[in-house]
């Protein structure tokens, strides 16, 4: 295919993920309460030690207040207006994928992510969850030959209560913030993952999560712990139907790496955004953390954010392990009327830690896009260096770009990087373009990928050119 | 005469940006196998005459018309004008951080092959058949890999211009000033390559304000452009003329 062809291929096409699977499912009432909560643990069969945590975290919610400092700009969210559980119907656990609802195995294969043995990728394994229930796992048995456990967290609860009662909320405690504590209480599903000690995992690890319904809320939970000298490579992707109304998101990814181990976790966030006037759109609030507890460990946050209307998220690293490294590559991309408020915070504890932050925000159309981030080298992290490089491009005149880079140093020695800039696709560089026979779109996609090197260059190969072809889509007629 | 193909007639144009007239009514024809030269002081009109040539948007035809082998290419995008073979070479090449040479090269030749029917290149095609290239300019492969433009030197900017000539294979070119800001060494290069890629069915449009470079390429016309307008027409002569007098002797004569 040519490269001409297929830029015009992918601008027809605007958001191809915005179909609506029919299907039947079990909804509980909306709104939030004591009593909806008991009934979503009872649904899992969750042992005591999990309802009281979300009963707590519940409590503790009612009286914590949305946060406002990202001035965002949204409406009050009507927290009683939402259902906060639904589930495809007859989905009681399923022993292999013939059970599975062929619709939602159709859905899947519409999204690009086959599930079924024929047509699965061949090296990465799945977790498929759907509206608030993970419906498939691919791989398991031949991941557990390896000793990795890779299953939804329902799942898990149910198989290894010890290790959710040791790790669930470590990372990011119940009363961490407002929807970190929504959260808490009313999780639904997400995804589990154990590297024990000594094991590489031989696949790429995936979650898929996919919205369905319109008027539910999807609260999934995602924990991986990468025990000693173990690595993991975990992705996750998301996509959502079109409604005209707004769907919240509000998920916790806690990720915990003893010594000498290391997380790679990447996301592709591509929920809808929202029609050209800023109607309907996923409101994606979402806490994720990562502990490197060890010594000498390593976590690395890869994230291509370019769907949702509001994105609130601050992917980040508590690097308390000697020795350990915290990294954040980001590229988001906002147009219309998209607001992206992200970035990360690096919490330098041990010593000689480092941590590296590259984010590069594009804002076309009517949007609004800010790098907000932390970088914080306490009083006992001696030798600690960190390196941040925040990029923002502007594309049209409407466009918002604005970067709060926070530093805060309780050590004289720390060496602390911070470079910024600004840039705008200017009309002679489209010009220059042009005139080599370049047209306008695929002029301002190949900036726009230009402009996303680095950051790509950090994704898994599998993931890279998808998020570049992601670009190109939302970047439908922000020229001319 | 009668039997060579006109390439670009320029017929009473007159154009500016919004507000302001540049061009007064420019008249020019050009055929196959012809070097032109457009000479004038700073403002007199030249470059904007290239760049309205190539489509920049921030200009406007105000009356008059442009003319590429008997077409009008007022409508054209400054894409189609490169697909169907006209090439502007700039004064000052723009930086592109990021997209790498090699890349935005590919892109672009594959536009004008696939104008001309021709297969298009894959990554690999390409990369062999760019070598041959490369030569013509005295690059290094390793240009290639860089962003485009970007931390170039001057004399790179302008090679790397007429390396895109060369991969192009326009019918006509335009090259804004392409000798300035080179050293003596730069300057033989680019005018060799300028020389090698003129044939008997492609014409060449030199801008230029210096002698310099009509001694490496000889003009078979040289144009002298004042108030957006060509005041004066003449062969090589005229040049030479123009480096020792200086442009007052033909202010003069306009008057």
């Amino acid at each position: 295919m040519t490269q001409n062809s297929a830029v015009s291929q992918i601008l027809e096409k605007s958001y191809e993920y915005g179909f609506l699977t029919e299907i039947e499912s079990e909804k509980i009432p909306k709104g939030i309460n004591e009593s909806v909560i008991k009934l979503i643990s009872a649904k899992k069969k969750e042992p005591k030690f999990l309802l009281d945590f979300r009963l707590k975290a519940y409590s503790k919610w009612k009286n914590m207040k949305e946060p406002k400092w990202a001035d965002l700009g949204y409406p009050d969210i009507n927290y009683q207006d939402i259902i906060y559980y639904s589930a495809p119907k007859d989905i009681d656990k399923k022993n292999s994928l013939d059970e599975v609802d062929p619709e939602i195995l159709k859905t899947f294969d519409k999204l690009g992510i086959p599930l079924n043995e024929q047509k699965r990728l061949s090296n990465v394994a799945v977790d498929a969850v759907f509206d608030s229930v993970s419906v498939a796992t691919t791989f398991k048995e031949k991941l557990a030959e390896d000793g990795v456990i890779f299953c939804s967290i329902s799942e898990a609860v149910q198989k290894y209560p010890e290790i959710i009662k040791k790790y669930l909320g470590k990372v990011v405690p119940i009363n961490d913030n407002f929807f970190a504590a929504l959260n808490s209480a009313v999780f639904s599903d997400g995804s589990f993952v154990l590297i024990p000690k000594g094991v590489t995992c031989p696949m790429e690890l995936s979650s898929y999560f996919r919205i369905n319904s319109g008027d539910t809320g999807q609260f999934e939970r995602t924990l991986i712990i990468a025990e000693e000298k173990s690595s993991v490579s975990y992705l996750e992707g998301c996509t959502a139907p079109m409604f005209d109304t707004n769907t919240l998101h509000a998920a916790v990814v806690e990720l915990i790496a003893l010594d000498d181990a290391s997380i790679k976790y990447s996301t592709v966030q591509n929920w809808y955004s929202g029609d050209k006037n800023g109607i309907g759109g996923i409101y994606n609030f979402v806490t994720k953390r990562g502990l490197c507890k060890g010594k000498r460990s390593k976590i690395s946050w890869s994230q291509v954010e370019t769907g949702s209307s509001i994105t609130w998220k601050y992917p980040s690293c508590i690097l308390k392990g000697d020795s350990s490294i915290g990294e954040f590559y980001s590229v988001a991309l906002t147009n219309n009327k998209q607001i992206a408020d992200t970035g990360t915070k690096m919490l330098h504890i041990g010593k000689n830690t480092k941590s590296t932050i590259i984010s590069k925000g594009i804002s076309a159309g009517h949007s609004k896009n800010s790098y907000r981030g932390l970088v914080h080298i306490g009083s006992e992290s001696s030798g600690a260096k960190n390196y941040s490089q925040c990029d923002s491009l502007l594309i049209g005149d409407n466009a918002e770009a604005n970067t709060y880079p926070y530093i805060h140093s309780q050590r004289m020695n720390a060496s602390i990087e911070h470079e910024a800039s600004t840039s705008k696709i200017s009309e002679d560089q489209l010009f220059y373009l042009k005139s080599r026979g370049i047209s306008s779109e695929e002029a301002v996609s190949m900036m726009v990928s230009g402009f996303c090197r680095d950051v790509f260059n950090k994704l898994p190969m599998e993931f890279a050119s998808e998020a570049d072809s992601l670009l190109e889509l939302k970047l439908e007629g922000t020229i001319g | 005469m009668s039997s060579k193909q006109i390439i670009l007639e320029v017929k009473d144009l007159v154009a500016g940006i919004p507000g302001e007239r540049i061009l007064n009514g420019v008249n020019l024809k050009i055929y196959e196998n012809e070097i032109h030269a457009i000479m004038g002081r700073n403002g007199s009109g030249k470059s904007t005459l290239s760049k309205i040539i190539a489509g920049h948007p921030s200009y406007e035809i105000i009356s008059g018309k442009i003319l590429f082998r008997n077409i009008d290419i007022n409508s054209l995008e400054p894409e189609e004008r490169s697909q169907k073979g006209i090439f502007l070479g700039f004064q000052y090449p723009i930086e592109i951080g990021g997209v790498r040479n090699i890349d935005f090269l590919r892109v672009s030749v594959n536009a004008r092959r696939k104008e001309l029917n021709q297969a298009e290149l894959d990554s690999f095609e390409f990369e062999e058949w760019i070598e041959e290239k490369l030569d013509i300019v005295k690059m290094e492969k390793n240009f290639l890999d860089r962003g485009v433009n970007e931390g170039f030197s001057g004399g790179e900017k302008k090679r790397n211009e007429i390396l895109q000539m060369a991969l192009l294979e326009p019918i006509i070119s335009i090259l804004d000033e392409t000798d300035s800001g080179l050293d003596i060494d730069s300057l033989r290069i680019v005018a060799k390559g300028i020389k090698t890629l003129h044939s008997n069915k492609t014409a060449t449009i030199l801008i230029t304000h210096y002698q310099r470079l009509l001694n490496e390429i000889k003009p078979d016309y040289v144009h002298v452009m004042k108030d957006g307008k060509i005041i004066k027409t003449g062969n090589k002569e005229l040049a030479i003329q123009l480096e020792e007098s200086g442009y007052e002797m033909l202010e003069t004569i306009n008057k």
